[in-house]
């Protein structure tokens, strides 16, 4: 077998005592990165790559190190989302709406745990897939053009409506508030700006990341300061890390079933581990239906989306190896790291330079160990950080915010522009309105309507092309059969289970 | 419990550092994310000016997206006029945008260009099963029908990828310019992605956004937009000789600030030319798709000017400026 021989390769490269160590660094500190608010992966690689230069190291050991960094921050953002409520990084979003209300209900071990474990099996499946099938599924990202993309933006959207448990006209408005904050920035089908004011720091439009740690962050820091803390969700205790075995056991089929969806949008450019770990949510949802008590503190509300947005990391390797075209924001960094070492990624490197794509396959795969050890038994030493007392926690907090912005562009004014999305997001919760809908918007928002307009464009103004193709008409199907099943189900199961979701989540 | 808030600060600052390190070395301004082409030019000849001992200390990297470049432009001009220690990472997008006016109130005058040390010479590329053989095809077929053919392309609409194209055909005598579709996607590796796919039927774009697809047999090249053949691709016809008189290069640079010395500006002049002339430098550019083009100091300026003057009027000509 072909794949043994790689494999072996891989690991003769990946398993000496010097890469070993550098993967458990990069683990270390990936994870500390990702369960740190405002860092997330890419800013954590990008500050981590002067290093590696630094150091000297060759190109399989920089790529060993940065990528168990990644794969670390994407096991680390949801340590804060389930303890703080603030997402690690904008793909554990998803994770703050069942985690926790877990801790809050004194089940936060479990929560990290069962989380934790997902990540593992999300992870693991998606490094497996990168390597038996990596050089074909690259095909796929040839099958999607405008009027495909459009329909998957189309089928997130769909399934919004869900995503509140009490007010779906409130999670619709936050929805549209964020795909406005989206259209500020150059127009890039015109060429010319909108909604800037004449102002070249909103040209670029409003960075997620912004608006994230505002929206979040920020946002507790003003509740924290209104309640003295009180009422602040800072201060969750962490009481005794137990294996839940049999609520573990009884997401098995949702860890697999998100692992497939994750590392599906991993692989599609532009999609990425937000898309994965939001639909695999709303897919989860869907599944468990009413009765299923998502956001309300459910193991699967936390499994589905730390098994989708792991294994959609995993999945973002493959476009970034074998087309060169990075699928994620760190995805981008580590393409311009292998640039860097004179590697160029395309459809030949796997034939080109198999010492390097294996060993880096490889190193992923021991990484993940690493990373389920550091997570599950050894998760209290990262909750300790995040443990400190939140007077001293929360000024760290928005320090480290603060720094991480300010790496994203080196001006003030996304810091200015942080604080008024925080503001932004005190008024919301007072007001009850979710912000998860608000990111969604600002994160798809742009995407989605570049390729409508390219669609339009590409096909003269004529609206059919957007169902011209099987792929777009099945998402087609997906989307309207996610936006109708629900409004049915609600019909069905009316009352009680309403009502009983919002004795729990206040 | 003390211990936990030292270990907490402990890492804020350990990380705080992190990013703020080697203040006092020089530092060379990406104005993108990274990935891109200009933060290829700063990583990669940052590196080399260490390597080669030019500089003391490895040049800091920092990557200042905004506004096409935009943002590090204004920024510079504003607050760091007289820095000598920093160097931005340049192309011809910078000019372009420049002359476009899309940096605001910005001119060019307002800092120095250093130099260019290589070029990624402009491509037009098709899906390997294209009907189109040489680009006398796809210029006929677009004069017979503008709409059967679209562009994609690693730049937004009025950009310098969406102008190769567009030069091309005014150089074919074709004038109804704004009828060619264009789409704009996020970089040269997606634009291939959507011409292999048959979205759009040619993709404009850098030579280094292609070797690999061209390697792999996915794409040809119909064109590419240089003097001469590059080296290592001399199978790609320019579309000079296929009567097109049309050069568009992407070439790869540095600007200083507008407000240092001449001494200041010499010395990072020689410092260029050092990278130039080294081996790391042709490996990289070999390795990178990227074509010698050495125009360094004063020279390089006197030529940006005359760029900038041309872009000028061709961008008002095709509209996308008035």
């Amino acid at each position: 077998m072909d794949i043994f021989a790689n494999l072996a390769l891989g690991f003769s490269v990946a398993l000496s005592p010097w890469t070993l160590t550098l993967a458990v660094i990069g683990c270390f500190l990936g994870t500390i990165i990702g369960a740190l608010p405002g860092l997330g992966p890419s800013n954590g690689v990008a500050i981590l790559i002067p290093i590696t230069f630094t150091l000297g190291l060759d190109a399989t050991a920089a790529l060993v190190l940065l990528t168990s960094v990644y794969y670390g921050a994407m096991y680390g953002g949801r340590i804060s989302s389930i303890l703080l409520n603030i997402p690690g990084d904008e793909p554990a979003m998803m994770t703050t709406l069942d985690g926790y209300p877990m801790a809050k209900q004194g089940r936060a071990g479990e929560a990290l745990v069962i989380s934790g474990v997902a990540s593992f099996v999300g992870a693991l499946l998606a490094t497996i897939a990168l390597a038996l099938v990596a050089p074909y599924l690259a095909r796929i990202a040839y099958k999607f053009g405008p009027a495909e993309y459009f329909a998957l933006y189309v089928l997130a959207f769909a399934t919004l409506g869900g995503m509140a448990s009490r007010n779906q006209a409130k999670a619709g408005l936050a929805a549209l508030i964020g795909l406005a904050i989206a259209t500020i920035g150059l127009d890039n089908n015109a060429g010319f700006d909108r909604f800037t004011g004449g102002n070249l720091h909103l040209s670029d439009g409003v960075d997620f990341l912004v608006a994230i740690v505002g929206l979040f962050a920020v946002a507790e820091v003003f509740f924290f300061i209104e309640t003295h803390g009180r009422d602040s969700a800072v201060g969750v205790k962490l009481e005794r890390v137990i294996v839940p075995w049999a609520e573990m056991w009884s997401t098995r089929w949702t860890m697999l079933r998100s692992s497939a969806v994750g590392f599906i949008a991993g692989v599609l450019p532009g999609a990425g581990a937000s898309l994965g770990s939001f639909l695999t949510y709303m897919m989860e949802k869907g599944i468990a239906g009413e009765k299923g008590g998502f956001g309300t503190g459910v193991a699967k509300g936390v499994a589905a989306p730390e098994a989708g947005n792991n294994a959609a990391a995993g999945g973002a390797l493959v476009p970034m190896l074998t087309l060169g075209v990075p699928g994620s924001g760190t995805t981008a960094v580590l393409l311009a790291v292998l640039m860097t070492l004179n590697i160029t990624p395309g459809p030949t490197l796997f034939a080109d330079r198999p010492e390097v794509v294996w060993g880096l396959i490889a190193s992923l795969l021991i990484a993940n160990f690493v990373l389920l050890l550091m997570n599950v038994p050894l998760v209290r030493v990262f909750v300790k950080v995040l443990m400190v007392p939140p007077a001293v926690l929360l000024p760290g907090v928005t320090m480290i915010s603060f720094v991480g912005i300010y790496s994203l562009s080196g001006s003030y004014f996304d810091l200015v522009l942080m604080i008024l999305f925080g503001v932004m997001g005190y008024a919301f919760r007072k007001m009850d309105i979710p912000t998860v809908p608000v990111i969604l918007g600002i994160l798809l928002g742009y995407q989605m309507e570049n390729n409508l307009r390219h669609a339009m464009t590409l096909s003269g103004g004529e609206w059919t092309y957007l169902f011209s193709s099987p792929i777009a008409v099945g998402l087609w199907i997906f989307a309207a059969a996610g936006f109708i099943a629900p409004i049915f189900l609600r019909g069905m199961l009316r009352r009680p289970q309403v009502a009983e979701a919002d004795k729990v989540t206040d | 419990m003390k211990f936990t808030t030292l270990k907490a600060l402990g890492t804020s600052a350990a990380i705080s550092l992190l990013a703020a390190s080697s203040v006092w070395a020089a530092e060379c301004i990406a104005p993108a994310n990274p990935g891109g082409g200009w933060d290829f030019t700063c990583r990669q000849i940052g590196k080399i000016l260490y390597d080669i001992g030019q500089v003391d200390a490895p040049v800091q990297v920092t990557n200042m997206a905004g506004a096409g470049g935009g943002l590090a432009y204004s920024t510079v001009v504003a607050e760091r006029n007289t820095d000598p220690e920093l160097i931005v990472a340049a192309s011809s997008a910078t000019t372009t945008r420049l002359a476009q006016k899309a940096y605001g109130d910005a001119t060019a005058d307002q800092v120095r260009f250093v130099g260019a040390i290589g070029a990624d010479p402009g491509v037009i590329v098709v899906a390997a099963d294209s009907p189109f053989q040489n680009l006398s095809d796809m210029v006929e077929a677009i004069k017979a029908d503008p709409a059967s053919v679209a562009f994609a392309g690693g730049s937004a609409a009025g950009g310098f990828d969406h102008m190769k194209p567009l030069q091309v055909l005014k150089a074919a005598g074709f004038d109804d310019i704004t009828s060619v579709k264009y789409i704009g996607v996020d970089g040269g590796a997606d634009a291939i992605t959507q011409t292999v796919g048959g979205f759009t039927q040619a993709m404009t774009g850098d030579m280094s956004e292609i070797v690999g697809f061209i390697k792999s047999g996915e794409v040809r090249a119909l064109a590419v937009l240089t003097e001469e053949r590059v080296p290592g691709f001399e199978d790609i016809p320019t579309a000079k000789e296929q009567g097109f008189d049309v050069v568009a290069v992407n070439w790869r640079g540095l600007y200083v600030p507008g407000g240092i010395s001449d001494e200041d500006f010499q010395k990072w002049a020689d410092r260029l030319q050092a990278v130039a002339d080294s081996a790391e430098w042709k490996q990289a550019m070999t390795d990178n798709g990227l074509a010698p083009f050495t125009k360094v100091g004063g020279d390089f300026q006197s030529w940006i000017d005359g760029v900038v003057a041309q872009t000028e009027e061709l961008s008002r000509e095709i509209g996308v400026i008035q």
